[in-house]
Formats: C-alpha cells, sequence, structure tokens
C-alpha cells in the first residue's frame, strides 16, 4: 500500500488496489477523444463558408492544436504505466486548456 | 460522462488541520493573480506542504480532465448550433454558438484554476476550495438547451 510519499518510493511491481493510473490514463483517453469531436467540428466550421486561403489557415492551426492535445496526453498516457505515477505538471495542464481554448477561438473566428 | 474519482479503497487520511474556511474572499483579485501565477510555476506549487499521495493527485487530475471534457462539449456545441441549425435566423444562431463557445472557455480555464487550488490545498492538507460553478453552469446550460428547444420547435427562420 502507498504511504502517502507515493511519488518518492522506490518503483514496485505491484499495481494500484484502486486501478487509479488505468483510470486516469482512461480519462486521458476519453478526453482525447472529446477533443477530436470538437476539433472536427471546429475544422470543418472552417470550412463551412468554402475554401479560401485565411480558413485553409485557420484549419491548419486547428490540426496543429488537435495535434498538440494528442501528444500531451500520449505523454501523460505513457506515464501511466507507473505503478505510482508523478503528478500532473501544471504546464502540461495549461497547454492542455490552452488547447481547448485555441480550439473555441480560431472556430469562433470562423463564424458566419 | 460518469467520473469516479474517489482515491480508492482506504479512507484518505484527514490531515489534522482546524477547517479553513471555504473560499477565502479577502484580497480576491490578488489571490486570483497568486493562482496564475501558479499555472506557470510547478516549481512553486512543490514548494507548498508536502507531497500528497499519489492517488489523490491522479484523482484530482481525473476531475480537472472531465471539466476539460465538458469544456471540449460546450466548445464542440457551440459550433454545431452554428452548423446544424441553418434555418435558425443569424443573429439568434451566432448569439447561441457565441454563448456556448464563451462558456466552454470559462469551464476550461476554470477546470484549471480549480485543478491547481485542489493540488495546493491537497499539499497544505487544507480543506478544498468550494465553488459556485457547477451550479451557475448547470443552469446556466439549463437554459441554453430551452432556448434550443424552443427554437427548434417553433422553427424560428431567417
Amino acid at each position: 500500500m502507498p504511504d502517502g510519499k507515493g511519488t518518492h518510493g522506490p518503483p514496485t511491481r505491484d499495481r494500484d488496489p484502486g486501478l487509479q493510473p488505468e483510470r486516469t490514463r482512461l480519462a486521458w483517453r476519453r478526453t482525447t477523444l472529446a477533443c477530436a469531436v470538437a476539433a472536427s467540428l471546429a475544422g470543418r466550421q472552417t470550412l463551412h463558408s468554402g475554401i479560401d486561403p485565411a480558413s485553409l489557415v485557420v484549419l491548419a492551426l486547428v490540426v496543429v492544436a488537435w495535434l498538440a492535445f494528442l501528444a500531451l496526453a500520449h505523454r501523460r498516457i505513457r506515464a501511466m504505466r507507473m505503478p505510482r505515477p508523478p503528478a500532473l505538471s501544471p504546464r502540461a495542464a495549461v497547454a492542455a486548456v490552452a488547447c481547448t481554448l485555441a480550439l473555441a477561438v480560431l472556430g469562433a473566428a470562423m463564424l458566419r | 460522462m460518469t467520473e469516479s474519482s474517489g482515491p480508492g479503497p482506504s479512507e484518505p487520511p484527514r490531515p489534522s488541520e482546524p477547517a479553513q474556511p471555504a473560499e477565502p474572499r479577502g484580497g480576491g483579485l490578488a489571490s486570483a493573480a497568486a493562482d496564475v501565477r501558479l499555472w506557470f510555476a510547478p516549481e512553486r506549487l512543490r514548494e507548498e506542504g508536502g507531497t500528497p499521495d499519489y492517488r489523490f493527485s491522479l484523482a484530482n487530475e481525473r476531475t480537472f480532465l472531465a471539466w476539460l471534457r465538458t469544456a471540449m462539449a460546450l466548445v464542440g456545441g457551440g459550433f454545431a448550433v452554428d452548423q446544424f441549425l441553418p434555418e435558425t435566423a443569424r443573429p439568434l444562431r451566432l448569439a447561441l454558438a457565441l454563448i456556448l463557445l464563451a462558456g466552454g472557455a470559462l469551464c476550461a480555464l476554470r477546470a484549471i484554476s480549480h485543478w491547481v487550488r485542489c493540488e495546493r490545498a491537497m499539499r497544505r492538507g487544507e480543506d478544498l476550495p468550494m465553488s459556485r460553478f457547477p451550479v451557475v453552469l448547470g443552469l446556466a446550460v439549463g437554459v441554453v438547451a430551452l432556448l434550443m428547444v424552443i427554437v427548434a420547435a417553433f422553427g424560428w427562420g431567417g
């Protein structure tokens, strides 16, 4: 059992009794899926009024935001392989939020 | 989406700290600015208190992700209103889309703010921050949903 100083203990082979890393990994997967849906709708939004250079640039930025989230989630999911994963860093949390905000702002710029 | 963020089978060890008044109101703006600085300074967050049980940090992370999903659902909903209700009058459609997009952005910002405050409270052994946000968001989404039902039912064409 963890002793409250989990992240400092030596890595052990035992698994978490409540499958916390597993559940957190799945939460990242679900969120990546939600991000994919939001990004698809944002991308669709940019092409809604037809294809022109401006909408293509915004579409590219939407794809970048989605890929950034995907990379972020992948890194965190890999960290979940440890029995006692380290806490999420505020930078990663800020980056995840920034991807969401980017989708909202980029798509909103293309509202008609 | 169901999100169980319980810490697991064992009871969380209650710190022997006296109960804090939830959401200290003094100097709201200054403390908000201090919170925002914490978002970008992981080392400053780590300076506070002690490292909590990793399970509690993971539970906090899952709650953060659940809020982020809510934010993404609102953002997606904003675009869906614009794209899938083409018969609605333009001002109304744009207003609904912008309300949902703004709500999503707000929700994402609140997600990280709440995450950082929970993380800090856990490190310090304080009570978790209370918040009116879920109630406000619930009411706002209810109003928007009602509005959309009315729009769809009466077909306010442009």
